[in-house]
């Protein structure tokens, strides 16, 4: 950690929250490499052998773990691909904060393609944290595919908080659930789109133990050109409870496609969709007005709040 | 302090204000009243500059026709919607940040209101809050500001278990600070509140004046 520098500390800081070396485990991987890595006494972090990603293992029943996984792309042309794997004991209660920044300051495009698996334990509890973020006025795209595919297993549960923030350009967003029974997977999804970018969000999670449940929340701001679409698409093949909702704002020319699907493939499966897209409403705008602030102060104090 | 000569608004072709001359008083309390349809709320917008309107607007001899809603906020106007509106991921206490020079702590802001800061302050304002909740809020956001000028449209509406007592110190307060407030009501408790009463009908005033003259005229 003392090797990097002051825009790679600014970097970790903007997706990982992170100002110093955390103290539990901890892996950060700079332009495809790992550079620092560490283990705790209940988080055992593993290179896989071809260095194109990890294996994280948490042992059953540890207890307020929090795991830093981030990656920071600082260079042009990159195209950086890694295989993470997270094997989450029974009963075992862990924080895992992710993320990836990228920085460009080059004519070529920049991407990272990560692809984590969770395999969560009977009764385990993950909260997922993830925050991808763009930095770098260049020609140069900043590309991030996040695939995020998780299996849970009795009573499991995980709670996702994933977050795209300015200054990506290219995002295909995938994630996946299977939940067995009595399982639950909450995702929360904050996507601000900017300028001429693009993201796409696709959701497939499928219920197929008994009592088991998914709530996925979309929240969406796209301005200016930017294009977004949101996929998904939630199964429920039993007794199970599933929630999917979009809602986003739309500011200048952006445009946005939302496909909420759900699939009842039992009597006793109860789905619901719900998608919201408009512009920002003008009694919001007007309240923020009377309150002395300007029209702009005003859209960026609603997206800030929507996006929070 | 605040003073309108021959303003008009008209919407849809059809001439909603029709000329009104009136000038609130430093530090008076100022209820507008009558039936649905009178122009009372496009009056109380047409002030706060909600709606664009002909005519002349001065606050403290200031031609603030021109100024835009913002402008006249920080010009010491404040306004609370009939209908307060929500805001999905903002907190009660960021929308009372918006003021940078608040009067009271945020918390005394919601005592001020009747509701309890250690399970309000830290609340999204969104469709969970009751209409009750939203409009005490709405009258909160108001007073986080340092104000010379409050506009209240029907404050008291459709909120069955407002404590009329909070809303009454309100506006005794106010009137102590020597502020300007202007009511849109119907309710002859907030009337009782008033120093002046300003009756209108059809787009213009009918009457006004001191209350003890006018409430017996309303048969209310």
């Amino acid at each position: 950690m003392n090797d990097i520098n002051d825009l790679e500390k600014y970097m970790l800081n903007k997706v990982a929250d992170l100002d110093s070396k955390p103290t539990g485990a901890f892996n950060l991987r700079v332009d495809g490499v790992g550079v620092v890595r560490q283990n705790s006494a209940n988080v055992e972090i593993v290179p896989k052998d071809n260095s194109k990603g990890i294996d994280v293992y948490v042992k059953p029943n540890a207890k307020k773990e929090v795991v830093y996984i981030p990656v920071l792309i600082m260079q042009g042309g990159i195209n950086d691909l890694v295989y993470n794997d997270f094997h989450i004991g029974e009963n075992s209660e862990v924080i895992i904060v992710a993320g990836c920044g990228i920085h460009n300051h080059t004519e070529h495009n920049s991407e990272h393609n990560g692809i984590h698996t969770f395999y969560i334990d009977s009764g385990a509890k993950v909260t997922y944290i993830e925050k991808h973020f763009g930095h770098g006025d260049s020609m140069g795209k900043k590309n991030l595919n996040p695939v995020t595919t998780v299996y849970l297993a009795k009573d499991a549960t995980m709670e996702m908080n994933t977050v795209q923030m300015e200054g990506v350009d290219y995002a295909i967003r995938t994630t996946k659930g299977k939940l067995q029974q009595g399982a639950s997977f909450v995702v929360n999804e904050k996507i601000l789109t900017q300028h001429n970018q693009f993201a796409n969000s696709i959701f497939d999670v499928e219920l197929e133990g008994k009592s088991s449940s998914t709530k996925i929340v979309s929240r969406a701001v796209a301005k200016d050109n930017s294009n977004q679409e949101f996929h998904s698409n939630i199964t429920g093949r039993c007794e199970c409870f599933g929630h999917v909702e979009c809602d986003a704002i739309l500011i200048n020319n952006a445009k946005i496609i939302a496909i909420p699907q759900i699939s009842a493939l039992s009597a006793d499966a109860r789905l619901i969709h719900e998608a919201t897209i408009g512009k920002i409403a003008g009694a919001q705008l007007e309240k923020l007005l009377t309150m002395g602030l300007d029209e702009k102060q005003a859209e960026d104090f609603i997206i800030k709040g929507f996006l929070s | 302090m605040l003073k309108i000569e021959n303003l008009k608004y008209i919407a849809n072709d059809e001439e909603i204000l029709k000329g009104i001359d009136f000038e609130f008083k430093k530090g008076k309390f100022y209820v507008i009243t009558g039936h649905n349809g009178a122009g009372k709320s496009s009056l109380a917008k047409c002030l706060m500059g909600l709606y664009k309107c002909s005519g002349k607007v001065y606050l403290n001899d200031i031609d603030i026709t021109d100024k835009s809603v913002d402008e006249r906020a920080k010009l010491g106007m404040g306004f609370a919607f009939q209908q307060p509106v929500t805001f999905k991921g903002v907190r009660v206490i960021d929308l009372l940040k918006i003021s940078d020079k608040p009067l009271k702590t945020y918390e005394d802001i919601l005592l001020k209101v009747g509701l309890q800061p250690q399970e309000y302050l830290f609340r999204e304002i969104n469709n969970t809050l009751s209409g009750g909740e939203l409009k005490r809020l709405e009258l909160a956001s108001v007073l986080s500001r340092d104000i010379k000028v409050g506009i209240f449209d029907e404050p008291e509406a459709g909120i069955d278990l407002w404590s009329f007592n909070n809303l009454s110190n309100v506006f005794t307060e106010f009137k102590n600070s020597e502020r300007t407030t202007i009511v849109i009501s119907h309710q002859e408790r907030v009337m009782a509140l008033a120093d002046e009463i300003i009756v209108m009908k059809e787009g213009k005033i009918l009457t006004s004046g001191a209350k003890e003259e006018i409430l017996p005229l309303l048969n209310v």
